[in-house]
């Protein structure tokens, strides 16, 4: 299953500045780990050292955060655009 | 989704209002009605920097009747890049008092209140209260919680902004009709994780295309036109130049807004919730911590020092410390500075402020260099203290 991954800027460093990045996996938890092996560094940005999406990152699959569906094991359909959205505080 | 206005009208519009804001009244949506409604709006906006700089001079100009600006700062000239509310003259004045400058020069119908200091546990409750609608423009976690957390506990809607680099969120907060902050993110980061534009910069003009979009949705929410941004987040991307916009759906585990919430006050201490810094820093830190002119003062005897500069590259271009070796925090917090540490040499860590290098310190004293410092106040310090004719950023 190839999906589209968006990177936002604070971890475009791990992506050689790319902002989006194609993606594999059958589900979330697929698409991060081979996110991971890609972009070795980012995985540990997103997830915390439990394995689970850290509480001030969100993760959405189409237009669903995941934290309402099935969180990592909420399929990543194929041509699926996935978003990593963090907190920013800057004003 | 549309809500009904937050505002009822004023009586009447005077031949002058009338006059101003015609281009609003012949829009069937906003009318006189809707103008009227305006004209009897309470809004106030927290901080009058990037975000709040374009929300005042559009809420001023759009004939919001009365504007509060919250901010406890002065005007610094590294503001001036992107907030445009403030003048060369302005520097050095509080920034609540030069924005109601601003706001009056450009609409002297506007009755603006200024609340020449920081929004504290103490006194948010109160402020808040006198208002319709909060439009936050701060610039840090601690404060967005505390904003967050008065307004659902007020019953009040407020517009939220936030920017970094390239990239801009907005949505609106209003517990009653959808979700509030604390639903779409549960937490703050950890310190030293997220960092903030004075760390990490920011594109002026984004500060415009944000503070705009919340704007926007005041007038949307005052008026009771459209369909308000709650239950989403709008996401803007300045380099590829997209927006997009996600669901936010209402948490009904939240602490504050959900079924069974424990959040029923204020927190004691919102700084102490987002952390400053680490509890690992901060013990690395204590008694470990020296000032720029105590380097100064090492370096003049010629003591057996190796100074490491852990800002990011663009930073150390700027301006840095005679002789220091630039290895950004990053390579410290997966482990690959500790080679480059010398054994024999005295471990000196400094940073833009004092943050990041508490972070790398603790990294550093935890590999078995006990005897490792860093400098309170970092590069910044230095030059205020020890060489004045380096620039500050």
């Amino acid at each position: 299953m190839s999906v589209s991954v968006r990177i936002p800027t604070i971890l475009r460093t791990y992506t050689g500045g790319s902002a989006e990045v194609s993606g594999e996996g059958a589900t979330l938890r697929d698409v991060l780990a081979k996110l991971d092996s890609d972009y070795p560094g980012i995985g540990a940005r997103i997830l915390d050292e439990s394995g689970k999406i850290r509480r001030f990152v969100n993760v959405y699959v189409g237009e669903e955060d995941v934290r309402f569906a099935q969180g990592l094991d909420t399929p990543a359909p194929d041509g699926t655009q996935i978003s990593i959205i963090p907190a920013v505080a800057g004003g | 989704m549309s809500l009904p206005p937050l505002v009822e009208p004023a009586d009447e519009l005077t031949v002058d209002e009338v006059r101003r804001y015609s281009r609003h009244l012949i829009i069937p949506d906003v009318g006189m009605a809707g103008q009227k409604r305006l004209k009897n709006a309470k809004v106030l906006c927290v901080g009058a920097g990037g975000l709040g700089s374009p929300a005042l001079l559009y809420l001023a100009a759009a004939g919001v009747g009365t504007l509060g600006i919250i901010d406890f700062d002065v005007v610094d000239e590294s503001n001036l890049q992107r907030q445009v509310i403030h003048g060369q003259s302005d520097v050095g004045k509080p920034k609540a008092e030069s924005a109601a400058a601003s706001v009056r020069e450009i609409n002297p119908l506007v009755d603006v209140v200024i609340h020449n200091t920081a929004l504290t546990t103490e006194n948010v409750m109160e402020i808040f209260s006198g208002y319709d609608l909060i439009v936050d423009g701060t610039d840090n976690f601690a404060t967005r919680y505390m904003v967050n957390d008065a307004a659902v506990l007020l019953g009040k809607p407020y517009v939220w902004g936030s920017i970094y680099r390239f990239d801009g969120q907005a949505s609106v907060f209003w517990a009653e009709h959808g979700p509030c902050y604390r639903c779409l993110y549960p937490e703050p980061p950890p310190p030293g994780m997220v960092p903030s534009c004075a760390e990490g910069g920011v594109l002026g003009v984004l500060c415009a295309s944000i503070g705009s979009i919340q704007v926007n949705e005041a007038i949307k929410l005052l008026t009771g036109i459209g369909e308000p941004l709650v239950g989403r987040l709008m996401i803007y991307d300045a380099l590829e130049m997209k927006y997009r916009d996600v669901k936010v759906r209402k948490d009904p585990e939240c602490v504050l807004c959900g079924k069974n919430p424990t959040v029923t006050q204020l927190l004691d201490d919102y700084e102490a919730f987002c952390g400053a810094i680490s509890d690992e820093a901060a013990e690395a830190a204590s008694g470990s911590t020296i000032t720029a002119l105590e380097l100064k003062g090492m370096m003049d005897r010629g003591e057996n020092i190796y100074v490491v500069d852990v800002r990011e590259p663009n930073e150390y271009e700027i301006v840095s410390i005679p002789g220091a070796t630039l290895i950004p925090k990053g390579e410290f917090l997966n482990g690959s500075a500790l080679e480059k540490m010398p054994q024999d040499k005295k471990i000196v860590l400094h940073c833009k402020s004092g943050a990041r290098s508490a972070e790398a310190l603790a990294v550093v004293k935890d590999a078995g260099f006990s005897d490792a410092v860093h400098v309170g106040g970092g590069v910044l310090s230095w030059v205020k203290t020890v060489d004045p004719s380096l620039p500050s950023y």
